[in-house]
């Protein structure tokens, strides 16, 4: 009886030892600290965007929210930035591309958080949220406007409240009503006949426009979810309760996310994104333009004139080292695309810079198979993941919407 | 006296399961391989400098541009003055390139030059080169960085 005794205690012992050397511990103390990472906690305050002195004005960012809902900031006074960027739809449109006074060749991205990337849009042929802003106004498909038309509306529509934030306005009784260097054969001709000194002022006035919006767009960040109260739990050593618990297939995902599917190489930080360009062999869309991402846009935001290193910019050059130091020519930014954020990305179908995937499966799917780009050399490698573990991904990508 | 001898040979028995279980958990892991080499001092290679890197501010943070300081010093511990400087790199095990082009932007006396625009975009193993040119003649060095 004795023996039989301290030998069972023994062998319970031992079964502990082995249950915790091979069973199913939650997760390792490196498992815990990639979580950590990813948390929403750990954003930091949004820095100080030198470049645009009006960025934390209240009224500069009052203004700005006006025009981003303002139909007249377009050609035919029907689409605005909130036609593209729903603010009920996470500032995105549902559709494969956007549709403004054309139909595009982009997915419009989310706005959330937009303020601390060093990039926009998906190929990064802006840098900065102001520049970024004005690039749709302009854009023959999206808003179809012309800076010297979008000056004479500021004056007309806006003039005090515009003074009020920027200073007087110029005197525009002699520009053209419609004139700029990227519009049509007759805007681009309008704009070339003007002084350039008329050219610097109604640049001023769109610099200003954009400075406006991004002083709004500054205030839109991501939201806590399900992911990120499970993670403070984990951190804080709490057992989560309620919807911050997660399901087995949850952790399991959660365990592939930042483990063998390796997702978390380039979706880190608390907004899951390195915010840098990546080729991963996401196809074309048969009938649109040709599309090669990054590679093309280096030359785009060099030579745009509202980029840092131009004359619009406030404050000193230290605040353009992306751009100094950007990656020019390097066979790694042949179709890359920037790193989309994943937080609310369940709630957004369909993915990809051209919405190439309808469903977060296919999504994991193709990352999944990792097959060969068209061009340039995809960074994605085969996972060979099973239907169970495609879908415990899924089901952890979810916790980052609810 | 015969139940002293059971224990023992239940303890032996039982010991005996721990260490193959353990053995066999431990031959399923996948093995650390032996990383690579993250001095930040070291000669370069040809042995023509002795080169330092280390971030200017001391700490390296994920996802920020950052400046590095790169030391260079003779064999016979001189500074090495007006060295021209180009700098690549990558992570050899993604096959890429850096995310950004890092440039050596200023001298900043004894032998120390400013490294600045480097950014680490990601966790791993990644190095940085660098091509080294002075009066001393031309030599490279490579240092790794595991984040």
């Amino acid at each position: 009886m004795h023996f039989s005794w301290n030998c069972s205690g023994l062998l319970a012992l031992a079964a502990l030892a082995l249950l915790g050397g091979c069973g199913e511990p939650q997760f390792s103390d490196a498992e815990k600290k990639t979580i950590a990472s990813l948390a929403l906690n750990t954003l930091p305050s949004l820095k100080v965007d030198t470049t645009n002195q009006y960025a934390d004005v209240p009224a500069a960012a009052a203004l700005g929210s006006t025009l981003f809902f303002d139909g007249g900031m377009s050609r035919d006074g029907t689409v605005s930035c909130s036609t593209c960027h729903k603010i009920d739809r996470q500032f995105q449109d549902d559709l494969p591309q956007a549709v403004g006074v054309g139909h595009t060749n982009r997915r419009t991205m989310p706005l959330a958080g937009v303020a601390r990337n060093p990039w926009f849009f998906w190929d990064g042929r802006r840098d900065s949220l102001w520049a970024q802003a004005l690039t749709p106004l302009e854009n023959p498909l999206e808003q179809a406007g012309n800076r010297a038309a979008f000056a004479h509306y500021m004056q007309k529509r806006f003039g005090e409240r515009y003074e009020r934030i920027f200073g007087p306005l110029p005197n525009l009784s002699t520009v053209p009503a419609n004139a700029s260097p990227l519009g049509s054969d007759a805007e681009k001709a309008a704009w070339k006949a003007m002084p350039a000194s008329q050219q610097e002022d109604v640049n001023r006035v769109y610099a200003n426009i954009g400075k406006a919006i991004a002083a709004f767009e500054r205030s839109i960040e991501p939201e806590q979810t399900r992911f990120d109260r499970f993670a403070i739990d984990l951190a804080t050593g709490a057992a989560p309760q309620g919807d911050a618990a997660f399901s087995p297939e949850e952790i399991l995902g959660l365990k592939l996310f930042i483990g063998n599917a390796n997702c978390v190489t380039c979706h880190n930080g608390p907004r899951f994104t390195d915010n840098s360009f990546h080729n991963t062999g996401v196809p074309p869309v048969d009938g649109l333009p040709l599309d090669r991402g990054r590679v093309d846009a280096v030359a785009q935001v060099q030579a745009d004139p509202f980029n840092c290193l131009g004359k619009f910019r406030d404050g000193d050059e230290s605040a353009c080292r992306e751009l100094r130091f950007m990656v020019k020519d390097a066979p790694q930014i042949l179709r890359a695309y920037k790193t989309p954020s994943l937080r609310g990305a369940a709630d957004r179908p369909p993915y990809m810079h051209a919405g190439q995937f309808s469903t977060l499966d296919e999504v994991v799917a193709h990352y999944s198979k990792a097959p060969l780009a068209v061009e340039g050399v995809s960074e994605v490698h085969p996972l060979d993941l099973s239907d169970r573990e495609r879908a415990a991904l899924v089901a952890f990508l979810k916790t980052l919407s609810d | 006296m015969a139940s002293v001898w059971r224990y023992i040979l239940a303890g032996l028995g039982l010991a005996a399961l721990l260490v193959g279980a353990v053995a066999a958990v431990y031959l399923v892991l996948p093995q650390p391989a032996s990383g690579p080499d993250i001095s930040r001092s070291k000669k370069t290679a040809n042995a023509l400098f002795l080169a330092s890197f280390e971030p200017e501010r001391g700490v390296v943070r994920q996802g920020e541009l950052q400046s590095w300081l790169l030391t260079l010093k003779t064999a016979a511990g001189a500074p090495v003055e007006g060295a021209a400087i180009t700098v690549s790199g990558g992570m050899p095990q993604h096959d890429h390139g850096l995310p950004t082009s890092p440039q050596a932007t200023d001298y900043l006396g004894d032998g120390r030059y400013r490294i600045d625009g480097v950014k680490f975009t990601m966790s791993g193993w990644w190095q940085l080169r660098f091509a080294i040119s002075a009066a001393a003649g031309s030599d490279s060095v490579v240092f790794n960085i595991v984040l």
